[in-house]
């Protein structure tokens, strides 16, 4: 135990970030091992090209939109407490989550956040609503060759308008919610072990 | 006296079956288990009172060989896979842990009643003859948990977790049940350490090697299946036997059979699926279900008659009464205590409520049984003991646990599953999660499930499907596609279904339809007025105005051409073991239903965005002009409103001629025809392509629209005698009117029923043309909806390429086309070529823009 409380002295500002993300003790340490192990040259941030080294992160179909939210707002770099605040998303929900003061901001690990970022995979240019361009990006990334391109803008079509309600011809995060109302996102959206 | 037998046996099966189709009630009350057993238990008093001694028996050999095989393969088959490996290793635990703890704890606690006295010194039995009767009596059984769970509805999760441990646990049965046998056979004193060693490597290589056949035969019934494309009649039966054959094989070789056909089943679904046609995947479909309910009813009733002949088993209450209330208690002590390690390392725990359902399903059935019949008298002293309490224990689980289920469920209120109807949505974004949930365990450095199950998936991709797929089918196996295709389908049929009368259009507001007093609000004139915005008002648009009452003339003839039915042909009769061909009625049923289907999804289209609008937008607008299609349909989606004329009226038609059908009845036989559906759009690009008749045509040969002759108007009309060479155009959407916006929709159902139920050639095709419709270059207006090209599958023959068309922004990706467009044909295009005999011809209503 005191190696560990020594080693959780390392992380900068760590009860803060607990707070914010809700990880445990032992999970930041875990993530911050992970964190210097990324980060090639000891520079304190992640860079883009520490993020791409990651092996499978590259044939992953999403792998650059995921790249591409951990690095906030265009910049080329994430620190430790970024880092950890976009893997909060994927904290499980715990019993004691659901029973918090109003006052408290909502966890990151609420399920509106978790389908907001995955929304936010989905909206390139930041909208608040994926086009029906944006969803044929998406779905020529998932759907793989097999599927004919005019076939996929059908299916962009009609998955955009299966979710449309006030026909604007785009989803907006609202619409996006409901699509979604019946799926058990809180356990589609979790990592177990970021407790 | 038979026939006394004979008659007594037909009265009371009709008197029961017609208890059980009347009340309603009593089926939805008790388990359809419970009632046959307890029918097998009036049926066998009656033989038994009739004959004096009982006929009939639940023989081991039967069931193991024979009965039990099909519903084995049935819940292997239709296993939800993505479930099972969710939760494989909670399943695993409970299976392998939880037989294995109950085996032992209530063979152990038999003993030690027994060394209590509590059991008749009769029963003569040692420590190791009740752990062989522990063994046999703690497996949960798959029968009796399907019948009764499937009645019941609890959530997958709970469902998969109860089921699989029954399918699974089998390979730990076998073995211990076998392991146990062999040690009572030895005498406990002659049993070695060595001997113990060698029943736990047993179990592995039971459940192992069990496994790794099942797997064995799924590869080489995928395999089989990617080459049964001109044999589509045997598919169904290879699926069978090869699954039967992984059974047998198993069997002989000591392993779990049942682990090996779940496996088979598991593993081939997937890829059998895709390579099988259509009609045998329904023929595989309920064959399975058909040959498992009767096993399953089969084995009931003789578990029923089997428990009334009173010579083979004797009672003892002591023992009956301590082995019920034993499987209980340890069987909810197991799931408390292996739940409570799981919810250790599961993202969802189980909660109270799921272990109580758990404990409570444990039911036993007929395996058990069978388990106890095989025992050896000389052997097992106490083997009639034995016999009468896995009966009582059987008939307990399934009788008493299987009626009371369903109100414990409801009284815990346990999560029920429910059915909703799949979105394309929901799917594409399930598969969003996926792989965003692999990316964020790469990230994190945690190889866990996640990351495990992209890279099978990748691996999948890559090297399995390549080589246990045909190169067609790859597509019906993207998740996302089959969501989508399955929609469309839905749509089809719940418009059929809507439509009632299919050739009285009146009450019907089509968009191919005018009908005769709205005409005039279709005219262009009125359109443009309607359309509000005059974006697009060019010279040329107005151009077209003057001969838009020859248009709609020309509309109506097509109209009309389309709306009759051909002559009924004469087909040959062809007549072969090996192959099937739609007889004529058939053929013509689907004639009239295609042409109903097309119009009522072109319909559908026009009204559903009606709803979606009206409910987001109210817009003042008089109800009679909701009527007119075209209007209507131009405002669809709250789109800009600025389409212009010439978008909305697109009037293709199509021309088959005779000789194409001759072609195609004749070459009939050794095409796929296994299409479900068939609806008769086909892009133009798929007429003008195929040498042979695309899948559609091929099922039904009949021409599903006279071919129109042009009209006068038609052959005058401004706009073509401008264009003679490009004359030639080819589209089977026969008469449409479709304005752009309409048409996205509509084409968007069209070309993907059509190109999944025609079946993809093998070939690339040879043909080298095929962009698809130029459309930037001839409408201005096109950057209104760059991503969309409303009529993505129209394509224009060589000729018309090379006409000074542009196709350069279809050209990038013309390789693409070819290799993917599975709707081309692939021997010749000769009679493709326009003015050829046979050709194909039709006439477009160009657009106002070119004039």
């Amino acid at each position: 135990m005191g190696s560990r409380s020594s080693h959780a002295a390392v992380i900068p500002d760590v009860d803060s970030i607990r707070r914010e993300t809700g990880f445990s003790q032992a999970s930041l340490i875990r993530l911050h091992h992970r964190f210097r192990a990324l980060d090639r040259n000891k520079k304190g941030y992640l860079s883009r090209i520490d993020l791409q080294q990651i092996g499978a992160l590259a044939v992953n179909p999403l792998g650059d939109r995921i790249i591409e939210s951990f690095l906030p707002n265009g910049s080329q770099q994430v620190d430790f407490p970024g880092f950890v605040r976009v893997l909060a998303h994927f904290r499980p929900v715990e019993d004691e989550d659901t029973d918090l003061d109003p006052k408290k901001p909502e966890p990151l690990n609420s399920r509106r956040n978790k389908l907001h970022y995955a929304f936010q995979l989905y909206d390139l240019d930041r909208d608040g609503k994926i086009s029906r361009h944006e969803m044929l990006q998406v779905l020529r990334l998932m759907v793989g060759v097999q599927v004919t391109e005019e076939q996929l803008e059908n299916i962009a079509d009609r998955t955009v308008q299966e979710a449309d309600e006030d026909g604007d011809g785009a989803v907006s995060f609202l619409e996006f919610t409901k699509s979604l109302e019946k799926m058990d996102v809180e356990q589609k959206m979790s990592i177990r072990i970021l407790k | 006296m038979g026939l006394q037998l004979e008659r007594d046996f037909l009265n009371e099966m009709t008197w029961m079956a017609l208890v059980f189709h009347l009340s309603r009630k009593v089926t939805s009350l008790v388990p359809e288990s419970c009632l046959l057993i307890l029918l097998g238990l009036v049926l066998g008093g009656i033989v038994l009172a009739v004959a004096k001694k009982a006929e009939y028996q639940l023989e081991p050999g039967t069931f193991f060989l024979f009965l039990l095989p099909p519903i084995v393969l049935d819940s292997g088959y239709f296993m939800p896979s993505r479930l099972f490996f969710d939760n494989l290793g909670a399943i695993l635990t409970y299976a392998v842990v939880g037989t294995l703890w109950n085996a032992f704890t209530t063979g152990a606690a038999l003993w030690g009643l027994q060394q209590a006295g509590l059991v008749a010194p009769r029963v003569q039995a040692g420590l190791l003859d009740f752990l062989l009767f522990g063994s046999l009596i703690s497996a949960v059984d798959p029968v009796a948990v399907l019948a009764v769970f499937e009645e019941v509805h609890v959530n997958e999760t709970l469902f998969i977790i109860v089921f699989g441990e029954s399918l699974l646990n089998d390979a730990v049965t076998v073995v211990l049940y076998k392991v146990c046998n062999s040690f009572v056979e030895m005498g406990s004193a002659n049993v070695q350490a060595t001997d113990y060693l060698k029943g736990v490597a047993s179990l592995f290589v039971v459940s192992l090697g069990g496994a790794a056949v099942g797997l064995v035969f799924a590869f080489l019934l995928a395999l089989t299946t990617r080459f049964t494309k001109r044999v589509r009649i045997i598919e169904p039966l290879l699926v069978f036997l090869l699954a039967y054959a992984a059974y047998l094989t198993a069997e002989m070789a000591s392993l779990s059979a049942i682990l090996a056909v779940t496996m088979c089943g598991l593993g081939c679904k997937k890829y059998v699926e895709a390579n099988i046609s259509h009609k045998s995947r329904t023929t595989v479909k309920y064959t399975m279900k058909t040959l498992a309910s009767c096993a399953e009813t089969v084995i009931f009733m003789l578990l029923g008659i089997s428990a009334v002949d009173s010579s083979k088993w004797a009672w003892d209450s002591g023992l009956v009464l301590g082995t019920l209330i034993f499987i209980l208690f340890f069987r909810a002590l197991g799931v408390v205590l292996q739940t409570w390690v799981l919810n250790q390392f599961r993202l969802i725990p189980l909660d109270k409520i799921d272990q109580v359902v758990m404990s409570y399903g444990g039911l036993r059935g007929a395996v058990a049984f069978a388990l106890v019949i095989l025992l050896d008298r000389t052997k097992v002293p106490a083997k009639d003991y034995f016999v009468a309490t896995t009966i009582v224990v059987v008939f307990f689980t399934v009788i008493v646990q299987g009626l009371t289920i369903k109100p414990l469920v409801k009284w815990l209120k346990v999560k029920r599953s429910e059915h909703h109807k799949p979105t394309l949505n929901q799917e594409l974004h399930e598969h969003t999660f996926d792989h965003i949930l692999a990316a964020v365990e790469d990230v994190v450095g945690h190889h866990g499930y996640h990351y495990w199950r992209d890279r099978w998936e990748q691996f999948d991709k890559k090297y399995l499907s390549q080589l246990l797929m045909r190169r067609s089918a790859y597509r019906i196996r993207d998740q996302i596609w089959d969501v989508y295709y399955r929609l469309n389908i839905r749509d089809a049929i719940s418009f059929v279904d809507q439509g009632g009368h299919v050739l009285s259009s009146t009450g019907l507001t089509l968009p191919s339809m005018p009908s005769r007093n709205s005409v005039a609000e279709t005219s262009v004139t009125n359109l443009l007025r309607e359309s509000g915005s005059g974006a697009c008002l060019d010279l040329q648009v107005i151009d077209t105005v003057r001969s838009g009452r020859d248009r709609e003339d020309a509309v109506m003839h097509h109209l009309l051409c389309g709306g009759l039915y051909k002559p009924r042909r004469r087909y040959k009769a062809s007549c072969s073991r090996h192959f099937i061909s739609d007889d004529a009625q058939e053929r013509q049923d689907k004639e009239v239903f295609q042409q109903n289907m097309k119009r009522r999804l072109e319909s559908f289209k026009s009204t559903k965005h009606n709803i979606c609008f009206t409910k987001s937008k109210p817009r003042p607008r008089k109800t009679g002009r909701r009527k007119d299609g075209v209007a209507n349909a131009e405002a669809t989606n709250g789109k800009p409103r600025d389409l212009g004329f010439q978008d909305t009226a697109a009037v293709i038609l199509t021309v088959e001629s005779e000789e194409e059908e001759e072609e195609s009845d004749s070459s009939e036989t050794e095409k796929e025809d296994d299409e479900g559906i068939i609806f008769v759009a086909r892009a133009t690009s798929e007429v003008l392509q195929e040498g042979k008749v695309s899948g559609s045509l091929e099922v039904c040969p009949s021409p599903r629209i006279i071919p129109p002759s042009p009209t006068c108007a038609e052959k005058e009309l401004p706009w073509k005698s401008g264009q003679g060479d490009l004359a030639v155009y080819v589209s089977s959407e026969t008469t449409k009117i479709v304005p752009v916006d309409m048409q996205t929709g509509w084409n968007q159902s069209m070309s993907s029923l059509e190109s999944l139920a025609s079946p993809p050639c093998n070939q690339a095709p040879t043909l080298t043309c095929l962009p698809p419709h130029p459309r930037g270059a001839e409408e201005p207006q096109a950057p209104l909806y760059p991503p969309s090209d409303p009529r993505p599958s129209f394509a224009f023959p060589p000729s018309l390429a090379k006409a000074g068309r542009s196709h350069s922004e279809s050209s990038a990706d013309l390789p693409q086309q070819q290799e993917l467009q599975p709707l081309m044909g692939h021997k010749n295009h000769t009679h493709l070529s326009p003015g050829t005999a046979n050709s194909h011809w039709c006439i477009q209503f160009n657009r106002g823009s070119r004039l």
